[in-house]
């Protein structure tokens, strides 16, 4: 990649639109699930925690990249590992002390992040061999790609679990009236899982290029 | 250079530690005194909230100050401890919780506003199923009925356990009772659907079994401590 090349040419506008589609992180790479299947009981958490997810992966993105050249091999793994700990605890320390509404919401999230595949996965597959400037677009990307479908699976569940959206009633009183009930099985986790396997179904049905050839 | 010499490995992995630790530790530091002062800004808040007066960061000390018009410490027997209002804000209920009963500083914090009354809260520390969770009761004159609630917690799952910091789960407890008509104490005990209609009884959280049995025996244990002062009282 040459120094001349525009900001934002066809190439690195892929790193962004990609992960949004065919390269999804949780629905093509299959990383982040267990996030997934965590925080989308309820619209508000799913979003505030793919904001949270986008700041980190594009910041440990960005300064493994910076680092790629000097880090030995055999330990980058740890180096990773330490660059986005550190970096979530900062955001967690700063939150506490500038924005504590904001960390309250947030709560167990932070360290959810730490442990979030997509993270590691992406540092490890591409910041190590790219420059900080596509890294930093590949990070935003897939942490879009990853809200995208938290969000989707977010809005089912808690429309069909709890009767609400973002936290106000949606469905009205008088279809409870007719008998119509909030399905608890939805607020579990394993709808999650249901959920998520649907969005696959219908994206792979859409585009037969994700389908494995076996 | 050989990025893969073991002393570079080795280099390389000891001055990033201490970098890290420095900035870390650095930031912890310099940020302490102002998480502090958030984290007694919401207590304040919570403790307020209890009573239905919602105040904001700005001005939660204000009201404080105005509305809580003392606090003081008891002991599980009853007896006043001590009546020194910053004493009771600083008590420690996680140490106290691991303390006997009988050793145990419990404070009590009073309310008054003009068209409200005399309110007494109480705080509650228990164990949810990540972390603690934690509350504060106001009760009524009566040492007897709940007068409103307000919990919260340190990081229970969202959706499911963390349902008990939101208003449809506390505002159940208005009106709750936590001695039946010959004077027992009974706490409020958890059941699932229908608790409404029943003075000793709250909807448990679906999907939170964990958090809801972790909240009820907070409860028992909390108010429970308080059973003697209640009484007296009366």
């Amino acid at each position: 990649m040459s120094d001349k090349e525009p900001l934002f040419s066809a190439k690195n506008r892929k790193l962004l639109t990609n992960p949004l589609g065919s390269d999804n992180p949780i629905t093509v790479q299959v990383l982040g699930i267990c996030s997934a299947l965590a925080v989308t009981a309820k619209l508000e958490p799913a979003i505030v925690l793919s904001i949270s997810v986008m700041a980190v992966l594009a910041l440990a993105n960005v300064i493994v990249s910076l680092l790629r050249n000097t880090i030995p091999s055999r330990i980058r793994i740890i180096v990773q590992l330490v660059v986005v700990a550190a970096l979530v605890i900062l955001v967690d320390q700063i939150l506490k002390a500038f924005a504590y509404d904001v960390s309250k919401q947030l709560s167990v999230f932070v360290g959810l992040i730490i442990t979030n595949c997509i993270i590691m996965g992406r540092l490890e597959a591409f910041a190590l061999g790219n420059r900080p400037w596509p890294a930093f677009l590949d990070g935003i990307g897939n942490a879009a790609g990853y809200g995208l479908i938290l969000v989707i699976v977010a809005f089912f569940r808690e429309l069909l679990g709890s009767g609400t959206l973002y936290g106000f009633h949606v469905i009205p009183q008088a279809v409870y009236d007719m008998g119509y009930e909030n399905n608890g099985l939805m607020i579990l986790p394993p709808m999650a899982l249901v959920v998520v396997g649907i969005i696959i179904w219908v994206q792979r049905s859409k585009d037969k290029s994700l389908v494995e050839s076996n | 250079m050989n990025t893969n010499s073991n002393t570079y490995t080795f280099l390389y992995a000891s001055v990033m530690v201490l970098i890290v630790a420095a900035v870390l530790s650095f930031t912890a530091l310099q940020l302490k005194p102002r998480q502090n002062k958030n984290k007694e800004i919401e207590k304040k808040q919570d403790i307020l909230k209890a009573v239905g007066v919602t105040s904001t960061p700005a001005d939660a000390e204000k009201l404080y100050d105005q509305y809580i018009v003392k606090a003081f410490t008891v002991s599980a027997e009853g007896n006043v401890k001590s009546e020194d209002k910053e004493e009771a804000f600083e008590v420690d209920l996680k140490k106290e919780g691991s303390k006997d009963l009988n050793e145990r500083n419990l404070p009590v914090f009073v309310f008054n506003k003009e068209g409200v009354g005399e309110k007494m809260i109480l705080p509650v520390r228990g164990k949810g199923m990540w972390g603690p969770i934690w509350g504060y009761i106001s009760m009524e004159k009566d040492g007897n009925t709940i007068f409103g609630a307000t919990f919260a917690h340190k990081g229970e799952t969202p959706g499911l356990g963390a349902e008990i910091a939101t208003p449809a789960f506390q505002d159940q407890f208005v009106g709750k009772q936590i001695f039946d008509k010959n004077g027992k104490f009974t706490s409020i005990i958890l059941v699932k659907g229908t608790a409404k209609g029943n003075p000793h009884q709250f909807d448990a959280v679906s999907g939170g079994t964990v958090t809801s049995k972790g909240f009820e025996a907070m409860l028992l244990d909390n108010l429970g401590s308080y059973e003697k002062f209640l009484k007296s009282s009366k």
